[in-house]
């Protein structure tokens, strides 16, 4: 998913669709082709190795500013939760009788966070974040759950290579999984 | 959920306050059996001449939209009144109140996490790109002049109910994040072919056009296999809850996979790991490790009638009956316990029988009065049989979530009070 990590790579894709749609005829003739352009406005979509992260960066202390402003009133100030998900803490809960599921417990993949802030929060206005906001507050609250330091600024590499406490426990779908 | 009637609703009139009147006893819940209508009226009851027979009624078309007679005003969607906030949050059909296998749209669950957009059809678009030959875009009209097909399937909540108590009292309290539609659309097959899929295309990422612009990843064998994009429910175009203008439907796979709202489509060489698909939709066991990509909605069955919150007024015949339905396919058999478990025998099933969709099953039965305990279990064609709560319990945990598909039995009391017996 490497060469997908640039925005300009969805011109190559086109142009190879077109290339090679000539000898593949649709059936049906039916829709237009999508332009690169099309495309890069609408894919938002970020893989967990964060191939399709924006350029840019943010820093955990200007995270902090958004946090407060755009997120604190339904996450709490410091991520612990209230209208909204608890984001912080719970790591060494998750085998317990009471887990706390939080970004810092459960999530598998940091490249996530950048992905669903931006397309979903904040609730009342989503994708109304710059990716640089999104940057910055993907850091402050990976900071808060103790996985960046404070002095931390993060980008499409460095948001990649943090390593998610969590990720190494999920497993496949072992159903059915009653004895009958 | 209960049925009941507003005494403040003064719509239907005279008619309406006498049958008030008359069912002012059983306030609260649904009465079962012989004599429960009796009014304290009897001026329409034979041998009175009715008084809707004396004169003309409504003229036609007073409702270009129809609507249930104001005499069901109590049949309803069971929504939590004490939610921290209704944008991301679900509400329930009435399955107790329901006969057949079709649910109406009005009464079709939902289950929403950015609210219900209001889309224009017209500036509707969906995109379908990645490893595709031709990335393309449709219109509304475009997806509609490929080949249609309907077909009648349920559609089931992953979290339907969760495994920790409080239990719920009713049916669609249990279990009312199911319900069953005919659907109409385009095979996901031919549109996926129209584009071209390139070799290594084995992931389908499918987004909403909602505030939640919601991402599920798809693998490509169940959009090949009976995926769906489709426009109407029941006949008529997708209500607003349902993803209107255009969703994605996937037979027996959890709800939150049928994309609703669906404007993009994105084909992969993997998932794409989204926050629906790992930090939630996930099954956490008790050894702290979870289940991921864990898609299929498991055989299950409720009784609906008799059933909790509802009352038998006297001993002798009452049919029980009810619903099952498994993601993996048919329904080949429901069986049915009338002595707390001890016993089973097997209910008859309603024609037609169709492929992941909802099957009605019906076993005539005499209730002696004594208390009792009543039970369902679904058997799909795969030979697999609903296990108890407790079965379930045992290998998962209460942390688990999703994807319970216990039995759920009924207690029944020396009064005919219905009561859920696990709760």
């Amino acid at each position: 998913m490497r060469w997908r990590e640039t925005c300009g790579i969805a011109v190559v894709i086109v142009l190879c669709a077109f290339a090679s749609g000539a000898q593949a005829q649709s059936l049906y003739g039916i829709g237009r082709p999508a332009t690169a352009a099309e495309i890069a406005g609408w894919n938002i979509d970020i893989g967990r190795d964060g191939s399709n992260l924006p350029k840019g960066s943010g820093s955990v202390s200007h995270g902090r500013e958004v946090f407060a402003l755009q997120c604190a009133s339904c996450h709490g100030d410091k991520g612990e939760g209230g209208l909204g998900d608890r984001l912080v803490g719970g790591q060494g809960t998750i085998a317990t009788p009471k887990p706390i599921r939080t970004v810092g417990s459960y999530w598998p993949y940091a490249p996530t966070l950048f992905d669903y802030i931006r397309r979903a929060m904040p609730q009342n206005a989503p994708q109304s974040l710059s990716d640089e906001e999104v940057y910055a507050v993907s850091a402050y609250i990976l900071n808060l759950n103790g996985l960046v330091g404070a002095d931390a600024t993060l980008d499409a590499k460095s948001l990649a290579a943090v390593k998610m406490p969590n990720r190494d426990r999920f497993v496949g779908d072992a159903r059915p999984d009653v004895k009958q | 959920m209960s049925r009941t009637f507003d005494a403040d609703d003064k719509s239907a009139g005279t008619t309406r306050r006498r049958f008030l009147r008359g069912s002012a006893a059983v306030a609260g819940g649904t009465v079962l059996g012989a004599g429960a209508s009796v009014a304290a009226g009897a001026d329409n009851l034979p041998p009175n001449i009715p008084e809707w027979m004396k004169a003309p009624g409504e003229p036609t078309g007073g409702q270009p939209y129809g609507v249930p007679s104001p005499f069901e005003k109590g049949v309803v969607k069971n929504i939590s009144k004490t939610l921290k906030q209704y944008i991301s949050a679900s509400s329930r059909t009435p399955l107790q109140e329901l006969d057949g296998i079709i649910t109406p749209n009005g009464l079709f669950y939902e289950r929403h996490h950015g609210g219900v957009p209001t889309i224009d059809p017209a500036q509707h678009r969906l995109m379908l790109h990645g490893l595709v030959e031709r990335p393309l875009i449709f219109t509304m009209d475009d997806l509609r002049r490929f080949p249609s097909e309907s077909r009648v399937h349920f559609l089931e909540c992953s979290g339907n109910p969760g495994y920790s108590k409080p239990y719920g009292r009713t049916a669609s309290d249990l279990v009312g994040l199911v319900s069953c539609a005919e659907w109409t659309g385009v095979s996901l097959k031919l549109v996926l072919q129209e584009a071209g899929l390139k070799p290594d295309a084995k992931w389908v990422v499918a987004e909403g056009a909602d505030a939640a612009a919601l991402t599920r990843s798809i693998p490509i064998e169940k959009c090949l296999e009976d995926a769906m994009l489709v426009y109407s429910q029941n006949g008529e175009r997708l209500r607003p809850q349902q993803g209107y203008p255009l969703r994605l439907f996937l037979p027996g796979f959890e709800g939150n996979m049928s994309v609703k709202w669906l404007r993009r489509l994105h084909v992969a060489a993997e998932p794409v790991y989204s926050r629906e698909e790992t930090s939630k939709y996930t099954d956490l066991l008790p050894d702290g490790t979870a289940r991921e990509f864990s898609f299929y909605m498991e055989a299950k069955s409720i009784i609906t009638r008799p059933s909790g919150g509802q009352r038998l007024n006297a001993p002798g015949f009452h049919e029980i009956t009810g619903i099952a339905w498994s993601g993996h396919g048919k329904i080949a058999r429901v069986e049915v316990s009338t002595d707390e478990g001890k016993s089973w025998q097997s209910a008859q099933l309603q024609e037609p029988v169709l492929t992941r969709a909802l099957t009605r099953f019906r076993l005539p039965w005499r209730w002696d009065g004594k208390p009792a305990v009543i039970q369902s279990r679904a058997i799909d064609e795969t030979g697999y049989v609903q296990p108890t709560l407790s079965e379930l319990l045992a290998v998962r945990g209460e942390n688990y979530f999703y994807h319970n598909n216990a039995i759920w039995p009924w207690r029944i009391a020396a009064d005919g009070e219905v009561t859920n017996a696990l709760a």
